[in-house]
């Protein structure tokens, strides 16, 4: 899919700059372009190095484990399925606690490890379980308190106050995930009269 | 509006310092550990670079050449009519897809209108708001070997949608009502 999007956009802009006689800029857009993504990824390694030692600082100390028994009720209602105590809990939880912190590389093997878990739950079929499209759902609205990329770029292009989008975030992606799990509900008992169980 | 702004400005020192505390308390040999994570952090920024050339390239070509002015024009009273800005919807169209391609163009948009307009902190707070549903329903659901996916992918587009229109409404309410 990204690849059509990413030959559809070039491919296009070489027609439309035929027909438009605009190809010198996209001469010079592409080269200057290549340059300016460098110089950005460059920008952004101050950042993330601080931002991925700290946090490195956080997972050492056990504070995942910390955020995973606080959020242990709400995980109760959002997961009816599992059962009391099962591993799939832990992990699910590490997941969100991972995610909540911008740690992608932490929460990624954490949710695969909650799928696994989903599937034994749902006797190994092949076929997604309700718990396993909330997780999903959970996942896909991301809940960060930091968007850590984001200020960096932000930093780069010599924002007043780079980090002023924080609060906006975070109420954003509230919204958002509330919402994924209000329609993963309603597409959950959708889905009950025909499937049964 | 006022709290809003000094809440973000003094919740990452104060993240920051908890962390430290913590650790410290919990015996974390700190330094070697901050260290050790920030390693990471160089190589994760020189992995990208691959990604961001081949996106921005694709879309300043696509820019450059005047094709983006025309997806623009055709689009713009579809989403006028819902109050929402035409500069940000190829950004919403593309989080869905790749979250690097979206990186890509949330830089772009930064670039060209200011990381302080109104454009900028919309295009960085619907960055920051979804994460990409393909990616995650594929390396999610590929790993353990799911198939059968239901109904994980609407769920996860409607998702999507939720979180750019909300971006949408808090950045206008917060800072242009």
């Amino acid at each position: 899919m990204v690849n059509y999007i990413w030959v559809g956009m070039m491919v296009i802009g070489f027609i439309v700059a035929g027909i438009n006689g605009t190809m010198d800029k996209v001469n010079e857009a592409i080269f200057t372009s290549a340059k300016e993504a460098v110089t950005l990824s460059f920008g952004m390694i101050s950042i993330l190095v601080f931002w991925l030692g700290i946090m490195k600082i956080a997972e050492k100390g056990g504070l995942l484990e910390v955020l995973a028994i606080l959020f242990r009720p709400i995980v109760k209602r959002l997961f009816p399925d599992i059962p009391k105590d099962h591993p799939a809990q832990g992990y699910i939880l590490s997941n969100m606690a991972a995610n909540l912190l911008g740690l992608g590389n932490a929460a990624t093997p954490m949710g695969i490890k909650a799928m696994e878990q989903l599937k034994i739950l749902n006797g190994g079929k092949n076929e997604a379980s309700r718990s396993m499209i909330t997780l999903l759902a959970i996942n896909t609205s991301s809940i960060t308190l930091i968007p850590t990329t984001i200020i960096a770029i932000r930093m780069s292009y010599n924002s007043q106050s780079p980090t002023d989008i924080v609060a906006p975030t975070l109420i954003a992606t509230a919204i958002s995930t509330v919402g994924a799990i209000l329609i993963d509900r309603y597409y959950y008992y959708r889905s009950l009269p025909k499937g049964g169980k | 509006m006022a709290i809003v702004q000094s809440f973000s400005i003094w919740f990452i020192p104060l993240l920051i310092g908890f962390i430290l505390l913590y650790g410290t308390y919990k015996k974390v040999p700190t330094y070697e550990t901050f260290v050790e994570g920030g390693k990471e952090g160089f190589s994760i920024a020189i992995n990208i670079i691959p990604f961001l050339v081949g996106m921005l390239v694709a879309i300043s070509v696509f820019r450059a050449s005047g094709a983006l002015d025309y997806v623009m024009m055709a689009m713009r009273p579809l989403f006028s009519l819902f109050h929402i800005p035409a500069e940000v919807v190829p950004l919403g169209l593309m989080r869905t897809i790749s979250g690097t391609g979206a990186l890509g163009m949330t830089s772009d948009l930064i670039a060209t209108h200011g990381p302080d307009s109104f454009i900028g902190r919309l295009a960085s707070t619907i960055q920051g708001s979804t994460d990409t549903t393909f990616y995650v329903l594929t390396v999610y659901f590929g790993a353990v070997g799911i198939k059968k996916m239901k109904y994980a992918l609407k769920v996860g587009l409607l998702a999507d949608l939720i979180g750019f229109l909300a971006s949408i409404a808090v950045i206008s309410l917060l800072f242009y009502a």
